[in-house]
């Protein structure tokens, strides 16, 4: 993984600063173009390169873009549609800038969300009436939290006391957890009154309530709540200074007293918590129940957003942000021209490509400066 | 790729059987000399012993025997004609096996298996082929190995035989077995010494590396003592018989911790010690494993102002005894006090505020976090400790004043407290971390070689930071293996050898007698009774 180098993003922004202290006047221009080469030309290429493909399929790829950036950020409903779909992909967000700043691979939040899911679609409906509103919906984000947290446990144990490697031990129970959701839909938390296996579902006025006058669900606020607090936690206090240490560098951090199995213990309990939070956030927000087999796997998704962003929270939400547009967007620009359904998957490959051909191109670039 | 000889003659393999000669060679990496030229020559039906301390250039000079390294002056002869071996496999070719210190084995494969690796992979392991000459080996060297066995499964000697074995089913003419014994039990280190003499009665040259003293005279026919790179004395076969053990030590003693003749003695510092103890450490022990020594028994004491120096060869105890101190290492048993008050169970944390302090010898990998700023490298001892948080919640412009004012006084060269630490020499590094354990209230520091691999101007200006350190009253172990550095500053030398201390001599500037005892003593040869002072 040549990302770990920049794990630290403050290193970046002093490696930029020392190189230009170097030369005073070349600082603008090559700031500029380091801003060309990692974000504007990769995104560029990238419509370019699936231009390409939409013509060799016939489809006019002016006309196609017109219609995502029409339908997912000009039209209002496709604006609210766009703002309501990253409200649990924030969250996600949130998980793993934690992790990923602790040196931490947390690659299984697609269970951990999945199950965080079931477990707030399971009891919210059966406590509607019970308690007040607010409280109802507080439960279920904070069952979401301790299941996704109790479902990191494993890993997490066997990561800090035996230091058996986390990215296998997520991703496998991340399997499991997802088989585990479907499993639980259809034999334990089935709704009786349907013939499809699904959830019973929160009633539309249960859930998190919309901002103003529009569609968008409030979990965007939220969201966003959490990854700011989540930036300023691992920058601007001790404990994120910690997990930090911990990451970076575990035999300095035991060196220096810490303990880096608790501290290991608590990214990952904190990392999946906010995982379970994200499928809180699209059970009680939009969704209302989980359909069994139910899998949008976010959590992959995500993944390389937040290595794009370089782990800072403010560059996520604007990844974040483009990505939901486009999802948005495409899917009902494929619709309309007929293009398959998964054309947005060829888009978004092409743009991860080129946006790691960019990152690629300018760490050669600055090798070569030095 | 053979061996590209001067003549390119094509030697039939008797003649002159397998003599190397190393002629003048010198080899050095960024800012050190490892070999400096050294000549030597290597006779078959000898066992040849390479000693030296750590750092000596024994693994260098097996390295280029080994083709892993070339030197930079001077050649190597292999039966009288001017060689190079460029590369593992020529080294190979020319009939040089080397059993490194670390098994170079594949642990999941069977013994079998590891010993046909490196054959053309076209060839299938001529199964029955291996048996019979394993069943001759057997026969004459007592090697006995289960061929199907799976090599992670057997001891450390075992698979020591199997690479000797190796060595031999590619009928090599010389065998380097680096550091051959320091895995062994002493009777597996016995076993090997007396195959040792059998390989070389038939018509082998081996080459013995070693930092034993006892062992050199046991299983060697000639030695050659190394330091500090250079080749520092020779005994060859007929010497050695007419010495006893005990002169044979004595003798190898003063080659290898003697002072060359024209060094003038240094001036040791004026103890500054007061009555107060500082630091008490009684009968600790740690557990030890395959990788790390444990302690056993250890016990000092050390007074405000003094300076307690703890010498020993590289890996015998010294690291976990700082460890174990600072409270990095868990203890079997054992009590520690600082200042009388009992710390035995306080965390490392705990002990850094109360005044304890530890100046790792490891810079790089866990003093410091090289993507971080110099800023946060200052504090990591004391994260969420106001005034650099408040709350827990970060103060940049307290931490970067902190900075700047270790920068200033420790006079660490940097463009500013910003840089990444990783981007500073390790001179610098060493700076900011000294300046980081001498902040705040500190009453007893540990250095663990706190000069290693620095240069002369920083070596100096460490030295007269320490003794200033002491000279204010503060309690200050000395752990190092340059038995100059511990003389010139210590009041007393603790002697580590093998996870024990072996004794503690006044530095009473007896000079040139006391650094023979001391080296007597690091090489495990004092009894401990004569050694306690």
């Amino acid at each position: 993984m040549t990302m770990q180098q920049d794990t630290n993003p403050s290193s970046v922004d002093t490696e930029a600063a020392a190189s230009g202290a170097a030369s005073a006047t070349a600082t603008e221009r090559s700031a500029f173009q380091r801003f060309l080469t990692v974000t504007v030309g990769p995104i560029v290429a990238a419509f370019l390169l699936s231009a390409i493909i939409l013509m060799l399929v016939g489809v006019n790829p002016l006309t196609y873009y017109g219609y995502i950036l029409d339908r997912s950020l000009f039209s209002s409903l496709g604006l609210e549609q766009t703002a309501t779909r990253m409200a649990p992909l924030l969250f996600l967000v949130a998980s793993l800038i934690i992790a990923f700043r602790a040196g931490i691979w947390n690659l299984g939040t697609d269970g951990q969300f999945l199950l965080g899911a079931v477990i707030a679609a399971a009891t919210a409906p059966l406590l509607v009436g019970v308690l007040p509103g607010w409280a109802v919906l507080l439960v279920g984000f904070l069952l979401a939290a301790l299941v996704g947290a109790i479902w990191s446990i494993i890993p997490a144990l066997l990561k800090a006391y035996q230091g058996v490697n986390e990215i296998i031990t997520t991703l496998m129970m991340s399997f499991l957890g997802v088989l585990l959701a479907s499993t639980l839909v259809k034999l334990a938390f089935r709704d009786p009154t349907t013939t499809v296996p699904q959830t019973r579902t929160l009633p539309v006025a249960d859930r998190l309530p919309r901002l103003f006058e529009t569609s968008i669900s409030s979990g965007l606020v939220w969201g966003l709540i959490a990854v700011i607090l989540v930036h300023l936690m691992m920058t601007r206090t001790s404990f994120g200074l910690r997990l930090r240490m911990v990451g970076a560098n575990p035999a300095a951090a035991t060196h220096a007293g810490l303990s880096v199995p608790l501290l290991t213990m608590a990214t990952f309990g904190l990392s999946a918590g906010f995982a379970g939070l994200a499928g809180a956030s699209e059970i009680l927000g939009v969704a209302g129940n989980v359909r069994a087999n139910w899998n949008p796997a976010y959590g992959l998704m995500v993944i390389p957003l937040v290595f794009l962003a370089r782990f800072h929270g403010v560059g996520a939400i604007v990844l974040v942000f483009f990505y939901s547009a486009l999802m948005i967007g495409s899917e009902s620009a494929a619709r309309r021209l007929g293009v398959p359904q998964n054309f947005t998957l060829v888009l978004v490959a092409s743009l991860l490509i080129c946006l790691g051909l960019g990152e690629y191109i300018d760490q050669h670039k600055r090798k070569k400066e030095r | 790729m053979a061996v590209a000889t001067d003549k390119l003659n094509d030697l039939s393999p008797e003649t002159g059987a397998g003599v190397i000669g190393v002629h003048g060679v010198t080899k050095r990496f960024p800012g050190v000399v490892a070999v400096d030229n050294v000549s030597l020559k290597f006779h078959p039906g000898e066992v040849h012993v390479l000693l030296g301390e750590n750092g000596a250039g024994k693994s260098t000079l097996v390295g280029i025997l080994s083709g892993l390294q070339e030197p930079d002056e001077g050649y190597l002869s292999l039966n009288g004609e001017k060689a190079r071996l460029a590369s593992p496999s020529a080294s190979l070719d020319a009939g040089i096996s080397t059993v490194f210190q670390h098994s170079m084995l594949v642990p999941t494969l069977t013994v079998l298996e590891n010993l046909t690796l490196g054959a053309p992979w076209y060839q299938r392991p001529p199964r029955a082929q291996i048996a019979a000459r394993m069943d001759e080996l057997k026969r004459e060297f007592a090697l006995s190995l289960p061929l199907d066995a799976i090599t992670g499964e057997l001891s450390l000697g075992q698979q020591q035989q199997i690479e000797i074995a190796r060595a031999l089913l590619r009928d090599s003419k010389v065998l380097i077995l680096d550091e051959a014994t320091s895995m062994l039990t002493p009777q597996g280190a016995q076993e090997l010494g007396e195959r040792m003499q059998q390989l070389v009665k038939s018509g082998l040259a081996v080459i013995f590396i070693t930092h034993k003293l006892a062992e050199a005279y046991r299983y060697g026919n000639r030695i050659s003592v190394l330091k500090q790179g250079a080749l520092a004395g020779e005994m060859g076969p007929e010497e050695l018989k007419g010495m006893t053990e005990d002169e044979a030590v004595d003798e190898i003693v003063r080659l290898m911790f003697g002072r060359e003749a024209g060094q003038t003695s240094t001036d040791h510092r004026a103890s500054t010690a007061r009555d107060q103890i500082a630091l008490k450490v009684e009968n600790l022990s740690t557990q030890g494993d395959a990788d790390v020594m444990g302690l056993h028994d250890i016990s000092l004491s050390l007074r405000a102002g003094e300076i307690v120096g703890i010498a020993g060869i590289d890996g015998n105890g010294q690291k976990q005894l700082a460890e174990a101190m600072a409270g990095q290492r868990a203890l079997t048993s054992g009590r520690v006090e600082l200042h009388g008050e009992d710390i035995t169970g306080a965390s490392v944390a705990q002990r850094r505020r109360k005044g304890l302090r530890y100046l790792t010898d490891d810079r790089l990998s866990e003093g410091s976090v090289g993507a971080f700023p110099i800023s946060e490298n200052t504090v990591l001892k004391d994260i969420g400790q106001p005034p650099f948080w408040v709350n827990g919640i970060e103060r940049p412009n307290r931490i970067a004043e902190h900075a700047r004012e270790l920068i200033r006084t420790f006079s660490v060269r940097t463009p500013g407290e910003q840089t990444p630490i990783g981007r500073l020499s390790g001179g610098n590094i060493q700076k900011v971390l000294l300046g980081r354990e001498l902040s705040g209230d500190a009453r007893v520091v540990v250095f663990n070689k706190p000069t290693y691999g620095l240069d002369l101007q920083n070596i100096d200006a460490s030295r007269q930071r320490i003794a200033e350190i002491a000279g204010r009253g503060l309690g200050v172990v000395l752990i190092s293996t340059d038995l100059d550095e511990l003389m010139a500053l210590s009041d007393r030398i603790a002697v580590m050898e093998g996870g024990r201390i072996r004794g503690v001599v006044e530095n009473d500037g007896t000079g040139e007698a006391l650094r023979l005892r001391i080296g007597r003593m690091m090489a495990g040869e004092e009894e401990h009774k004569q050694a306690t002072a």
